[in-house]
């Protein structure tokens, strides 16, 4: 339960592209926030930062880098904190492994003004053809784990969140695309935005 | 640490005025230090005891064969690096291992005070160690404490905000709940009915240590847990394969509590524990400050605030309520729950976990 929040890190190279998203002199909550390497960068920034991690050695690797990190599991929600109380609530690679997505994203919603939120895209094509040729469960570089010891409970697509989203009344304020690790924004891959991109970053609020 | 330290005093005639209302005249604090204060004093931490806890915090004593309280955690390299800071521990007031307390002598009677000793508060406490801090001419320091120590630290920081950078609040709590309270109550009890006891008189006679043994017995059972008793002691007999039948001490755990009372006795005050565990009991910042989260409106120290898992007598409940306080005053406070099946006691065991987050959260931002 533990390592998911850890190795599913690591692997992701959108951390600039969500530092630059968020404006000097913000607060945010990093939800799951691994070893702070986000919250280091936003920190410079100016921008009050705080991480929530379940993982005792990433509250050591946080506390090494002078940010103010709490212990806590995600999936049990955040009630300690009040309703607007930051700017921004960020989910970096981690929806797909909470227990509770839903969840998760309401009471991101609550307790943020605006919600950052980003996933390993699931219709990826590559994702696709791995299913399709190889008839097995499909493994990448953002998903690196085998179907019996995945913490990625919970894998969706670009267009499960939208549905997601009516469902849920919220709004999507942005939208980025990434795949290999760089946004793509031809009108090619707008056309066609669920099967070439590999990894999103949706900027939310209700 | 394996040096050899020797317990120093501090005396002021300066009067303490008291929470109570009451003063205090003549008190004397017993202190030790560890390291050096630097050039800035600003290097200092000051370390603050549990509830029979004293002023030798680390090393060894000319002699002595077991070091101090907190060594695991205070020497050269250690959680509370001797080579950067210097560290300072005295014995709080009401204690009666050097400082000031009801076995002292009334310097207007000549004899103990005994129960005449007025009552003191967690605030009485801070405030003679806040005259030892200005003696040593420490300008910026680091508070940290376990259990009744973290209340300390608490007061500290509220108190002392321009003096206070780094705030560490280990196993503790903003108010004792009435479950401690009852605890307390236990032992208090247990001393006040022993005939020795003679209200508070027994400097001269034999001391009330029946009673006293039992309030440390029954201390001894909230540090643990469940789950610390079984590990170590299950249901074994003490010296023999089969019960007695009789009122005599069966089982290993029975044996263990009248050890620990036994020595408990002949290092501890009774009267000391009875105005100790009253400041505990009225230690509550949030009837203090109005609201918890007034009381930290205004602090700008670092806090770490860190609980075990199976300590239920100041459960990790309360140190989320004091994280989440200062989290409402958008502070800066980092909060861990370790994993320990030792209770309690779990912070002065646990040393491990805890010397990697208190060495992270010490280490001085580069930028």
């Amino acid at each position: 339960m533990n390592r998911h929040y850890v190795e599913s890190k690591g692997l992701h190279l959108n951390y600039s592209i969500i530092a630059n998203m968020i404006a000097e002199g913000s607060s945010i909550l990093d939800l799951g926030c691994g070893d702070g390497t986000l919250l280091k960068m936003l920190k410079t920034k100016k921008i009050h930062a705080r991480g929530i991690d379940i993982n005792q050695d990433n509250i050591v690797k946080c506390l090494e880098k002078g940010l103010s990190v709490i212990q806590g599991d995600i999936d049990e929600g955040l009630k300690e904190y009040p309703d607007k109380s930051y700017d921004y609530a960020i989910l970096n690679q981690t929806l797909q492994s909470t227990e509770n997505p839903n969840f998760v994203i309401q009471e991101m919603l609550r307790v943020g003004k605006k919600v950052v939120v980003s996933f390993p895209n699931f219709a990826y094509w590559k994702i696709r053809f791995d299913l399709l040729f190889r008839g097995k469960m499909p493994s990448s570089r953002i998903l690196p784990f085998e179907w019996y010891n995945t913490p990625n409970i919970h894998l969706l697509t670009i267009k499960d969140f939208y549905d997601f989203a009516k469902l849920n009344n919220f709004k999507i304020e942005k939208k980025i695309c990434m795949t290999r690790a760089k946004v793509r924004k031809n009108i090619f891959h707008k056309l066609f935005e669920n099967f070439f991109t590999e990894e999103v970053i949706f900027v939310i609020s209700k | 640490m394996n040096e050899i330290v020797e317990l120093k005093y501090f005396k002021t005639d300066e009067t303490l005025h008291l929470e109570s209302g009451k003063e205090l005249k003549g008190i004397q604090v017993a202190y030790e230090t560890y390291g050096k204060l630097n050039e800035n004093r600003d290097n200092a931490i000051l370390l603050l005891h549990a509830l029979t806890g004293d002023a030798h915090a680390a090393g060894y004593h000319e002699g002595d064969s077991k070091p101090g309280w907190w060594d695991d955690m205070v020497g050269p390299g250690k959680a509370f690096d001797t080579n950067k800071y210097f560290v300072i521990c005295s014995n709080m007031l009401g204690g009666c291992q050097g400082t000031t307390g009801p076995c002292s002598i009334n310097p207007d009677t000549g004899k103990e005070y005994g129960i005449s000793f007025p009552v003191i508060t967690i605030e009485d406490a801070v405030k003679v160690q806040k005259k030892l801090i200005d003696y040593l001419r420490v300008n910026k320091l680091c508070v940290a404490g376990g259990s009744m120590g973290g209340m300390q630290a608490l007061e500290w920081a509220l108190k002392h905000n321009e003096m206070v950078s780094h705030v560490i609040i280990i196993a503790s709590t903003p108010k004792l709940s009435a479950q401690g309270i009852a605890f307390n109550a236990i032992g208090r009890n247990a001393i006040i009915s022993d005939p020795n006891w003679n209200n508070g008189n027994y400097y001269y006679g034999p001391k009330p240590e029946k009673g006293l043994a039992i309030a440390r017995m029954v201390g001894h059972v909230t540090y643990l847990c469940e789950e610390a008793m079984d590990e170590k002691f299950e249901r074994r007999f003490q010296d023999k394969d089969k019960p007695d039948f009789s009122f005599n001490i069966d089982f290993e755990v029975e044996s263990y509590l009248a050890h620990q009372g036994k020595i408990f006795v002949d290092r501890f005050d009774a009267n000391s524990y009875l105005y100790i565990t009253k400041a505990v009991d009225y230690f509550d910042i949030a009837k203090t400050y109005g609201s918890l989260e007034n009381a930290f409106k205004d602090t700008n120290a670092k806090y770490l605030i860190m609980s075990f898992t199976s300590d239920w007598l100041f459960p990790s409940a309360q140190s989320k309520e004091l994280c989440s306080a200062l989290m409402r005053n958008k502070k800066d406070v980092s909060f861990c729950e370790i994993k320990s099946p030792c209770g309690h006691d779990a912070f002065l065991l646990e040393y491990e976990a805890q010397t990697q987050m208190i060495k992270s959260f010490l280490i001085k931002e580069t930028e």
